[in-house]
């Protein structure tokens, strides 16, 4: 009785499963189609957030502004356009190529590039100086490596 | 001595970067309005919503644009800076009471003044979205032609005031 009564509660939680605030569009086409767009662009108020999961008053009014312009048969480009042109670059999660974004977009991949160059570089001068270095061996360091090299080979087995 | 000179001076530029970085404000976007035409709009009253307010009236003359709230609290900040400057008489300040209750808004300017010229309510926020408001308080600096020439995000005051806004205004006035 008593561990069916644990069970029941451990079940309990199920209930209480929470759900994401449904706003309503008559059409789920349309909606879906909103929040893939709205999952691209950023919240203006919780900035770390999509405007198709924030909670924020304005991430609701704009998500019924895209909602309505979609219903007027808006393209996304167009919809993205009237947001950039209102809120500047910074609604795209994916900034745009341009002059000023240069360095965000391919600063990576020049420094990859610039590292493994430079990588190269340093290990063909380390050979290079390597081969040009004559190594002297002392009497006593040629005696050791001798032995070294002609050692019996019965204890790598 | 000279195998330590570019790491050092890496670590300098690096340092200096991030310096920069923690006095820059992340939460402030560039309004892409500057210099570009205030967006047309016309809005009931929030005393007399039996009448009109747009922003296509103030052509001729150089105006503030004020965003606010009853329930936004910067706005309680930036209240008395308001109040002075509408006291000093150098230029209008017209108020856009944004996504607020008629009765709140009402409210909170008999108990706490009216700097305002007039306000014009902007109930479902339509108009904000038009202005890129994100973050109440806001307020644009308009020119004779009606292009917005400044925009003071977050509240406005004694030293915005005297830095950016009211040079620019007296500016603005000039031409």
């Amino acid at each position: 009785m008593r561990s069916l009564l644990v069970l029941l509660m451990c079940l309990l939680p199920m209930c209480a499963v929470a759900k994401d605030a449904q706003e309503l569009a008559a059409d789920p086409v349309l909606e879906k189609r909103m929040i893939g767009l709205a999952e691209k662009l950023r919240c203006l108020v919780c900035q770390n957030e999509s405007l198709a999961s924030s909670h924020a008053e304005l991430a609701e009014d704009l998500r019924r502004e895209v909602r309505e312009q979609m219903s007027k048969g808006m393209s996304d480009q167009e919809i993205i356009d009237y947001l950039v042109n209102r809120y500047g670059d910074f609604v795209l999660y994916d900034p745009k190529v341009k002059s000023t974004t240069l360095l965000l977009w391919f600063g990576p991949f020049v420094l990859m590039v610039g590292g493994g160059l430079l990588l190269v570089y340093q290990l063909r001068k380390r050979k290079r100086t390597l081969a040009n270095t004559e190594v002297e061996l002392t009497p006593e360091a040629a005696r050791r490596a001798e032995q070294l090299l002609n050692e019996p080979k019965d204890n790598q087995a | 001595m000279m195998r330590f000179i570019w790491p050092f001076i890496i670590f300098v530029v690096l340092a200096g970067f991030l310096l920069v970085g923690l006095g820059l404000n992340p939460r402030e976007v560039p309004s892409p309005l500057i210099d570009k035409p205030a967006p047309a709009f016309t809005l009931p009253q929030l005393h007399d919503p039996s009448k009109q307010f747009s922003a296509s009236d103030m052509k001729g003359q150089v105006w503030l644009l004020n965003v606010w709230a009853s329930w936004c609290v910067s706005c309680r900040q930036e209240h008395p800076v308001l109040m002075a400057l509408a006291r000093e008489n150098i230029v209008p300040i017209y108020g856009l009471d944004y996504k607020d209750k008629r009765e709140n808004g009402l409210g909170w300017l008999s108990n706490g003044g009216d700097p305002y010229v007039l306000s014009a309510s902007d109930m479902e926020g339509r108009v904000g979205i038009d202005y890129g408001v994100y973050g109440v308080p806001e307020t644009y600096v308009i020119d004779k032609q009606g292009v917005i020439r400044y925009k003071q995000i977050g509240p406005v005051t004694p030293e915005n005031l005297k830095s950016k806004i009211l040079p620019l205004v007296a500016e603005l006035q000039k031409k």
